[in-house]
């Protein structure tokens, strides 16, 4: 179990780096980094004494490891589109995309999970027809369009809830909450919605998909032939086995959730990392692309890496043979 | 006594258990249609659309922001109503139908190309080639493909000069949602070279010495082609929504050249001014192909799936 | 009044082909403590027998037609919640796979416990300590320290006698075996069936052992049922029907089982193969295999009816003229 958990972790650092070298090339190499810090109109001189500046002439391996060691700190350099600190762009946005991902992936849960079981074990139900086409729909459905509709029933004909920004906030030291306030909490409802549909409709489907699987399995026809109750057999038998894939799977796609955020933030013009990192596509801005990448896979990295332990912890199998440990899925 | 005439083979297909499936599932039969209704207006726009939106010296502008033609105020010649610089809505959708099928085509097919390729020569060769592109599959799958398109999209867009930047926006939206999806055609193609590398047949060919290239090609290569197809189908959906989001988001393609996305996102900017049918209509087409995309990869699956048979 | 009557079942699955008939027109009785065998090729229909009986047909099988009584009541009509109070209670089951017939994230204990406590009336308490006896009674060694531990600690044949202990912990009186050796190494299977058997006998319970292996049958079994293509062939007491064998199918059967001795011979194979169910020959369906098939085979189906101790489906017994 030790092995594996080192293991594991050398697996990650090894990404990690490999991760932060293309964010290195990336920030060496894409557009020149001298002339998106002077002017148009710099003298020679300058532009190289910009260049002894960001010593820009040392080995390449040196500059890689300094990157890292940069990185490690926080320190992405500055943002060519505004020529403010990358890190203090992220730090002031990271509250906006950290809330709205965390309602939205409890929401998911939370609806996903028992209308799944539902849909399992009564397939044939008109509610479970309604949500099987609803849930097809959803995933064909683009999110954005989902948002857009959202938008066009909640806010400009009911007018009931806001279409863009997160309301007031709440600064609490240098993280700024929308839960705090009324119309913090408003914002956050359409768009967390949108967001957790994708996953919700995963999670149903996937849930309703291993339940059934589950319930075909031998130990279940020896478990009625045993005469358990119906109650029993769904919720005590079939759940267990049911969820722990489905947890995993959730967790693997915790970062999906981080990666719509960036569409949700687009629809409802939330000021969050997203919103950002398109900017700077948009834009050309090396610096805060390099830093989005960086920190998103610095997420992932860490979500994938707890999964895979999580995993091994909660099957029992796992647990008293170390040696089947393969990571997730085996 | 196989009957292998063209109705013979026609009339075994119809007998078959996969056209079975086709025809008893009314849903799949439905999406087909609709599927076949969108590819033929996609195809076919610069015959069927009654307007040409690009056309800028013919628009009139006293005809912008129509509604559709059965509301009040709407005007026959434009069905679906107008946008805000008087563009025809049901031209500008066979258009963009058009770039939104062309770009998720071409994708799939590059990263079918791609991933076929890494996966006969990792499962074929081994080794550390073998190693090196599983590596890289397994980062690669671990992450949103909709972040690493935007990535490959940012790469690119630093690396040409900005004013080139809509003309090639449909090479860039190709590579980029191509070469974010090999992965899955990879791995599968490689766990079957793996299998069939074993195979007597190859073994046979290896030892009279028919080159590896050669075996690749002749003999693995037909035998992994099924699941290929499948995966593809299944990735087309996806392909679409990928290309229709980053236009959304504004990295796709121009407004000078827009795909569906592309239209949903300039028509979103006139939500609050009332003129809905300018996104809803493009929006409706885009749902209509992906759902029916989708429809069809799912009893694809499912008909040649033999656990379920 | 036999523990268990089976009178004309029928078994039907509808397809697209139309309905396909799985199990025809079989009848057979059961009596308090006697073990019957049901024997047969894979195919021959003998676990749908065995699942019509306990209630457990996979839709869309369904039953029918026929009865089936358990002390002399019918069960074949109960609703969903009556028969599931039969199962386990009055009926148990042995299936074919330990392995997957456990649930792997809970314990045997866990899984024991459950079972009694969902038909006898008992404490927490009361069901561990019984299911600790239970586990000592199929022979689990330190069953007290066993009893926690997951299914997968256990080697196979271990496994298939805890999934006995969990058949039999609700006391039930009719056992239904399926294939309950097949998945285990040779040197356990016959541990095992001495297991059960031992474990009928001194319970006076009753089973229906069902099996392609005619050594198990022989070893194990009062009575034993020969079941082809859906129907029943012969029925009769175990010894005498392998001795002497009435239906000439059975005596295929025989003949094909590899002898030791003192002069090697060749191995008597039946020609042809037993016929899918989309497939039945009119008439009796072995008539095209069977070495002593005459004009009539061809077109009349034959009913069991009684020879000598027992009973068998073949015109040769039927009194018609050949």
């Amino acid at each position: 179990m030790f092995v594996f958990l080192v293991r594991r972790l050398l697996q990650a650092v090894m990404v990690m780096l490999a991760v932060a070298f293309i964010a290195f090339l990336m920030f060496r190499f894409l557009g020149d980094p001298v002339n998106n810090i002077v002017s148009q109109d710099a003298t020679q001189a300058q532009r190289e004494e910009v260049r002894q500046r960001l010593r820009l002439d040392d080995p390449l391996v040196v500059q890689y490891g300094r990157f890292v060691v940069n990185a490690a700190k926080g320190d992405f350099g500055i943002s060519y589109r505004n020529s403010r600190p990358v890190s203090a762009l992220l730090a002031e946005r990271l509250p906006a995309t950290a809330e709205l991902v965390l309602v939205a992936a409890v929401l998911s849960l939370v609806l996903g999970i028992p209308l799944g079981i539902y849909t399992a074990l009564r397939p044939r139900g008109v509610l479970s027809q309604g949500l099987q086409i609803m849930s097809l729909i959803g995933i064909s459905l683009p999110t954005f369009v989902t948002g857009i509709l959202l938008i066009l029933v909640f806010s400009v004909w009911l007018g009931w809830l806001p279409s863009f920004g997160r309301g007031d906030v709440v600064d609490i030291g240098w993280w700024s909450t929308g839960f705090l306030t009324a119309s913090g909490l408003k914002a956050l409802i359409l768009p967390s919605f949108m967001l957790c549909l994708f996953q919700l409709t995963l999670i149903m489907r996937l849930v309703r998909a291993e339940m059934l699987e589950v319930l075909r399995a031998d130990y279940i026809k020896f478990a009625k032939a045993r005469g358990l109750k119906n109650r029993a057999i769904h919720f005590r038998h079939a759940l267990k086995n049911t969820l722990i894939p489905v947890v995993t799977i959730f967790g693997l796609q915790l970062g999906g959730l981080i990666a719509f955020a960036i569409i949700t933030e687009t629809v409802f013009q939330w000021p969050g990392m997203g919103a950002l990192f398109i900017q700077a596509v948009n834009f050309t801005d090396v610096p805060v692309m390099a830093a989005y990448l960086v920190m998103v896979s610095l997420i992932f990295v860490i979500i994938n890496t707890s999964v895979d332990l999580l995993y091994n912890v909660i099957d029992p199998r796992l647990r008293t043979d170390p040696t089947r440990a393969t990571g997730r899925g085996a | 006594m196989s009957d292998t005439s063209f109705t013979g083979r026609l009339r075994s297909f119809a007998d078959s258990d996969l056209f079975y499936s086709f025809r008893r599932s009314r849903t799949t039969v439905v999406a087909a249609v609709a599927l076949t209704l969108l590819f033929v207006g996609a195809v076919f726009a610069p015959l069927i659309a009654p307007h040409n939106p690009f056309d800028i010296a013919n628009l009139n502008l006293l005809d912008s922001e129509l509604p559709p033609s059965w509301l009040e105020g709407g005007n026959p010649a434009y069905w679906l109503g107008t946008d805000t610089q008087a563009r025809d809505v049901l031209s500008s959708i066979l258009y963009g139908l058009r770039i939104s099928l062309f770009v998720g085509f071409a994708s799939v097919i590059l990263a079918a190309v791609l991933g076929v390729f890494l996966g006969l020569l990792g499962g074929f060769v081994g080794g550390i080639v073998d190693a090196v592109i599983m590596r890289v599959a397994d980062v690669l799958l671990s992450f949103p493909a909709i972040l690493v398109a935007l990535l490959i999209n940012g790469v690119m867009r630093g690396i040409l000069p900005a004013n080139q930047h809509e003309s090639a926006a449909i090479l860039v939206l190709v590579l980029a949602i191509g070469l974010t999806n090999w992965v899955q055609y990879a791995r599968t193609v490689r766990g079957s070279t793996l299998v069939e590398r074993q195979r007597e047949y190859v073994q046979a060919a290896r030892t009279i010495g028919v080159g590896r290239l050669r075996i690749m090609l002749t003999h693995i290569l037909p035998n992994v082609l099924g699941p290929v197809l499948v995966i593809g189908t299944i990735n087309l959906g996806m392909a679409v929504l990928t290309e229709a989001t980053l236009s959304f988001l504004g990295v796709g393609m121009p407004a000078t050249q827009p795909s569906l996305g592309t239209l949903i996102r300039v028509g979103n900017e006139y939500l609050f001014s009332g003129i809905w049918w300018v996104v809803i209509f493009p929006s409706a087409t885009l749902a209509v192909l992906v759902l029916a995309v989708n429809l069809i990869g799912d009893w694809l699956r499912d008909a040649l799936n033999p656990k379920l048979r | 009044m036999a523990l268990l009557e089976v009178e004309n079942l029928k078994v039907e699955f509808p397809t697209r082909r139309g309905v396909l008939t799985a199990v025809d027109n079989v009848s057979f009785s059961v009596e308090q403590g006697e073990i019957l065998g049901v024997v047969g090729e894979s195919g021959a229909g003998k676990s749908m027998t065995g699942a019509a009986v306990i209630g457990l047909l996979e839709p869309p099988g369904r039953i029918g037609g026929g009865q089936i009584r358990l002390d002399g009541k019918r069960i074949d009509n109960l609703s969903p919640d009556e028969m599931r109070r039969i199962r386990g209670r009055h009926i148990g089951a042995v299936f074919q796979d330990p392995l997957t017939s456990l649930n792997p994230l809970f314990t045997v204990g866990e899984q024991l416990v459950e079972t009694i406590r969902t038909h006898l009336p008992m404490s927490a308490a009361e069901a561990r300590k019984r299911a600790i006896e239970w586990l000592a009674e199929v022979g689990i060694p330190a069953p007290d320290m066993r009893i926690d531990q997951y299914p997968h600690q256990f080697s196979g044949g271990m496994r298939q006698r805890v999934v006995i202990a969990l058949a039999l912990c609700a006391e039930p009186r009719l056992i239904i075996a399926d294939e309950p050796t097949t998945a285990l190494d040779v040197s356990v299977q016959a541990q095992i069936i001495g297991l059960l058997k031992r474990i009928c006998r001194e319970r006076n319970a009753a089973a229906i052992l069902v099996t392609h292996d005619m050594g198990v049958i022989a070893e194990t079994a009062d009575r034993v049922a020969v079941m082809y293509a859906g129907r029943l062939a012969e029925i009769g007491p175990v010894a005498r029907v392998l001795q002497n064998p009435s239906h000439p199918y059975t005596a295929g059967l025989m003949g094909s089982i590899p002898r030791v001795g003192p002069r090697p011979d060749r191995l008597i194979q039946i020609e042809g193969s037993m016929p899918r169910l989309t497939d039945i020959p009119g008439g009796c369906a072995f008539n095209p295999r069977c070495p002593k098939a005459f004009a009539q085979c061809h077109r009349v189906r034959p009913e069991l009816r009684p020879v000598a101790d027992g009973a068998a489906a073949c015109l040769l017994y039927d009194g018609v003229t050949q």
